[in-house]
């Protein structure tokens, strides 16, 4: 499975057809969903931040058609849904925005490895920036394991990958053109 | 509008503009939060914008419940049902001891001429799912101000202390356990009177009773019940049991570790119980104010 999303990565572009909005705006609200979804306690400190992998693939992918504010707002809801402070999904949501618009044609460059460094890095920054507002807030520091919800986050970018552009496939049936 | 394409080269505010702005946006909303408590109602307003989504992410587990609920074995449901049986009967012994205790309690405190104690209301709800925050210690329970609870209410399950509700919204509340690292509790040592407060590690299984002098009058063992003279607590429900005490004279302070006594993770039925709200007018508070006032005269 692996193996098939790296080949759909190669220099030669695959054709994709044209994102509709509300393809975007779908999958990020799908995001936020599963984002809120109740795991067990164990499972639920390495889960990764599923807006934010999503908001690097379409700012990385389509850079035109995402901007700041719906990725602020959707930050500002998982600080309401996570009862967190408020504004502090809302202010890692914006670097992560920031360094993935600048960083965007770099990353296009590289093969599905290099882009999961990548990834990895933008989360570990985007994570760092909440704790530095929590420790500035009182909080104390929860451990090292804190950061494994990053790595797991990179390790399921060639799967978000795939399956993004899984509906945006041309349809190869006849009459399809 | 920043889909649409733009008029010829006009590209709006540069990156670093945006970035900076929402940034900014973001750290005054982070600042008048931590540090004033303002933004409550755009976060009762979002907060309603999203618990459908919330309740529809918390389906899959409560339905995996109600599932291996029904698929439970006849023999368990047998046990449970046996075990169930015999608590009742010690229960009810219990109660009808109680019954009379309390009839015997009001008259000598109507005798001693001091205030009755009244029962309070309580709401039972479900523990829907804890929160994602690494930082604190929460979950969110099924029932909100549209079931009648109030702010600061205690939360008890049937073997103690759970925490306190912090935050209300219309079909949610989120209760703070007493684990969580800014959550106090006001506890009276069963065995030997004294008085103290716990307070959470930011860890499932800890709890430390701070402020107690290094000779302290505490055993490992000792049961720590609610003391009640915050008003929030209702007193005598088990809150910890000291399960380490640290004395080193160096320090002022002895390093007394609990184990909660309830469960304080995890999922189950806890009750709600609301707070009175009968304590006489705090008589500092009152001076302070008094002072403040005078001096605002006197200018």
């Amino acid at each position: 499975m692996l193996q098939g999303s790296m080949t759909g990565n190669g220099r030669p572009q695959e054709l994709l057809l044209p994102v509709p909005s509300a393809y975007i705006a779908i999958t990020l609200v799908a995001a936020l969903v599963l984002n809120l979804l109740a795991l067990p306690e164990t499972v639920a400190r390495l889960r990764p931040d599923l807006i934010a992998l999503m908001l690097i693939y379409w700012v990385v992918y389509h850079p035109r058609r995402l901007g700041f504010l719906p990725a602020w707002a959707l930050g500002l809801a998982m600080d309401v849904a996570d009862g967190s402070l408020f504004g502090q999904h809302a202010l890692s949501y914006a670097l992560l925005m920031y360094l993935a618009i600048l960083l965007h044609r770099r990353i296009l460059m590289f093969g599905m490895l290099q882009q999961m460094l990548h990834v990895v890095a933008l989360l570990l920054l985007s994570q760092a920036v909440t704790l530095v507002v929590r420790l500035a807030a009182g909080a104390e520091f929860p451990g090292g394991t804190y950061f494994v919800a990053s790595l797991v986050g990179a390790l399921l970018w060639p799967i978000v990958f795939t399956l993004l552009r899984l509906p945006l496939r041309p349809r190869t049936e006849a009459g399809a053109v | 509008m920043q889909n649409s394409p733009p008029p010829f080269f006009q590209r709006g505010p540069s990156l670093v503009m945006r970035f900076a702005l929402f940034s900014l946006l973001s750290l005054v909303f982070l600042v008048a939060d931590a540090r004033f408590n303002y933004l409550r109602l755009v976060r009762q307003g979002m907060a309603v914008m999203i618990y459908p989504l919330q309740r529809g992410a918390a389906m899959p587990w409560e339905s995996f419940d109600r599932l291996s609920g029904f698929l439970a074995a006849q023999a368990e449901l047998l046990a449970d049902n046996e075990r169930l049986r015999f608590q009742r009967l010690r229960d009810g012994a219990a109660l009808q001891t109680q019954q009379s205790l309390e009839a015997e309690n009001r008259h000598l405190r109507e005798l001693l001429t001091l205030r009755e104690r009244l029962p309070r209301e309580t709401i039972p709800a479900e523990i829907l799912f804890s929160h994602r925050d690494p930082f604190t210690r929460r979950v969110v329970v099924d029932r909100g101000s549209q079931n009648g609870v109030v702010e600061g209410s205690a939360v008890v399950d049937p073997t103690g202390v759970v925490g306190q509700v912090t935050r209300v919204f219309p079909w949610l509340s989120e209760v703070t356990l007493i684990s969580d690292k800014e959550q106090a509790v006001p506890i009276q040592v069963v065995r030997s009177g004294l008085r103290g407060i716990t307070f959470g590690t930011g860890y499932d299984h800890g709890l430390e009773l701070r402020f107690m002098p290094v000779n302290a009058d505490l055993q490992n063992g000792d049961v720590l019940v609610t003391s009640g003279i915050d008003g929030t607590y209702p007193p005598g429900l088990p809150v910890a049991v000291v399960a380490n005490v640290e004395r080193n004279v160096a320090y002022a302070f002895a390093r007394i570790y609990c184990s909660p006594a309830a469960g304080v993770s995890g999922r189950g039925q806890v009750l709600i119980v609301a707070s009175t709200d009968r304590l006489p007018p705090n008589p500092i508070r009152e001076e302070e104010l008094a002072a403040r006032r005078a001096k605002r005269e006197g200018n």
